[in-house]
């Protein structure tokens, strides 16, 4: 009874909050329900409740069939290439900027490499096609000077990785600084002041005063990025994918759109997809423990 | 900051600052390059040892691309789902929000189910379906609906809402107001600023969004821009993309793909150009958004 008259006085609010929870119900969590199909052959004329259930079949497929092995295989190397390369680009720009010490050259900087991120996959891939062409700028360049027979960048599977990894940096790197500048923005000058008195340089003030005032930041942003180690970029990495580096580029997320929606096998792409979930929410909870263990905050 | 002077630490700054310009023109060069490209004619692109003037600057990749509407059909798509979106979402979201930061019945069972978003996915098939289901596939609806709310903006918007002191919404209280007025009078207006920077972040993201596009649109119709430019620049098919503008130019020599995708490239990313001094304003929100905990 109380409760219901609390309800009551608080309608308005439900109001307010009933548009958001029923987007939620609708597009978040139906979806998570509908993961069901995953067990299921799913047909979309008997639709899921009439369709056959047929258990772990799907699940058992993943494991038996060479082009996921393969997938999941490129999923992972890709995630660890950015992290070992991506990762650290960010860090190592904020120290440098973190270095400057004229303001209005540093904001010119920030204001130049944060433009990238927000353009858009299509553009930064269209302009790389153009970029790398066989009689593109940087072929010139190689032949000008270094006498080079011309690459063809975008179709060679060899060159799909790196690729695919420096237009990550090219874009990302500016955009995640933010989060270190914000960080050191909060260190005591007075640190850096006593520092000097004692006598440490330039690296012995970087080591012992800014990367630790980092550290914390780069361990919660380690574990989000592990905990979304098998999430690589849809839109990129379909924009990047040809016949040529099919074999080579093809991750989860784009296997699962080429079978489900392409191919119709919504059942087995389903539950690549649901495998993909799950795993993210186990290693997300794991880094979390991790980090905590490590005596960090952690993420939650 | 006060730093010690020494020869050696002024050595260091000179190089620090070095490859920060570097870094800059490794930035900007594409961009420069794209201008360069747009106006240039084939031979200019093909046998230059580098191409970084074009000996004539020519405007037929543009003639080109004014002769075809399927690009301007695009960006006038694009704008329209673009305004439709944010507004959707800021609406959306703000409500949601502030009813959130309320100590409303049940709020921590919706703020557990709105954190579980981000550990746990539904899935791409799953969601296909439910938009088919929901009757949006080939639809303006389907760019808006299913991706109406981001999870961080969400939080993000109830820690601004629950920073707001509680003094303003109590006094409108003892005037009569109810929690709707509350909201819209006095709530809303206060937070113009903070709406429009994310407002701009939704912005954004709508002008670039390319995945929903691809999954739920399959009438050229109704193709966004990024679409159009994938089928442009990305898979080279000028010709049958801008086919209205190719059959106009057949009797001469139409501008090559590479002129006319990076001229509309240039286009496209105007918009963005333009909005991107009043995002910087409102970096630190980027930081926040960084900076959530459940």
């Amino acid at each position: 009874m109380v409760q219901l008259r609390r309800l009551w006085k608080e309608k308005y609010l439900y109001l307010l909050l009933l548009p958001g929870l029923i987007y939620f119900i609708v597009y978040r969590y139906v979806p998570m329900l509908g993961n069901v199909i995953a067990f299921q052959d799913f047909s979309p004329f008997q639709g899921f409740l009439h369709s056959d259930w047929v258990g772990m079949k799907h699940f058992v497929k993943i494991f038996e069939d060479k082009e996921v092995i393969r997938v999941i295989w490129n999923t992972l190397y890709l995630s660890f290439l950015q992290i070992l390369f991506a990762f650290p680009a960010s860090v190592v720009l904020s120290l440098l900027l973190n270095e400057v010490r004229n303001g209005k050259f540093k904001r010119i900087v920030q204001s130049i490499v944060y433009l990238p991120h927000f353009l858009s996959w299509v553009v930064v891939i269209g302009i790389a096609t153009v970029f790398l062409k066989t009689n593109g700028v940087v072929n010139q360049l190689l032949h000008s000077v270094f006498g080079m027979e011309p690459i063809a960048f975008m179709q060679e599977p060899g060159w799909f990785m790196p690729l695919i990894v420096l237009e990550v940096i090219w874009k990302e790197t500016g955009w995640g600084t933010i989060i270190f500048l914000a960080a050191l923005a909060g260190v005591s000058p007075a640190l850096y002041e006593a520092a000097i008195v004692d006598g440490a340089n330039r690296w012995r003030q970087i080591w012992h005063i800014t990367l630790p005032a980092i550290r914390s930041t780069i361990v919660i942003l380690l574990i989000l990025r592990l905990g979304s180690v098998l999430d690589v970029g849809f839109e990129q990495i379909f924009l990047m994918l040809n016949p040529l580096n099919k074999e080579i580029g093809n991750v989860l997320d784009t296997f699962v759109y080429f079978k489900g929606i392409e191919q119709s096998d919504f059942s087995f792409a389903t539950a690549v997809g649901l495998f993909k979930s799950f795993v993210g929410l186990v290693l997300i909870v794991g880094a979390n423990r991790l980090a905590k263990r490590f005596g960090e905050e952690g993420v939650y | 900051m006060i730093r010690s002077n020494s020869r050696l630490s002024r050595a260091a700054d000179i190089i620090n600052y070095c490859v920060l310009i570097l870094i800059g023109i490794a930035m900007l060069f594409p961009f420069y390059y794209m201008v360069v490209v747009s106006f240039s004619s084939y031979a200019d692109f093909v046998q230059q040892d580098m191409l970084l003037w074009p000996k004539t600057w020519l405007l037929d990749a543009y003639e080109f691309i004014l002769g075809s509407k399927v690009l301007f059909r695009s960006i006038g798509v694009t704008i329209f789902v673009t305004v439709a979106a944010t507004l959707f979402s800021l609406l959306l979201t703000a409500m949601m929000a502030y009813a959130l930061a309320r100590n409303i019945m049940g709020q921590r069972y919706f703020l557990f189910m709105i954190l579980f978003t981000f550990v746990f996915s539904a899935g791409i098939i799953p969601t296909y379906l439910v938009v088919k289901e929901t009757h949006l596939l080939d639809s303006f609806w389907s760019l808006i609906i299913p991706s109406a709310i981001n999870s961080f903006n969400l939080i993000v918007m109830r820690q601004f809402f629950l920073s707001i002191p509680n003094e303003l919404s109590e006094a409108a209280l003892i005037d009569g107001a109810n929690d709707l007025q509350i909201f819209s009078r006095v709530i809303l207006p206060l937070s113009k600023p903070s709406l429009a920077a994310f407002g701009l972040f939704y912005a954004v993201s709508n002008w670039n969004a390319y995945f929903n596009a691809i999954l739920y649109i399959s009438d050229p119709a109704k193709w966004t821009v990024q679409v159009v430019l994938r089928q442009i620049v990305v898979l080279g098919q000028t010709k049958a993309t801008l086919s209205d503008a190719a059959q106009m130019a057949m009797a001469q020599n139409p501008p090559p793909t590479e002129t006319v995708g990076m001229a509309a490239i240039l286009i496209a990313t105007i918009p963005i150009l333009v909005v991107y001094p009043f995002l910087q304003k409102h970096f630190a929100k980027g930081v926040m958004l960084g900076a959530v905990k459940g």
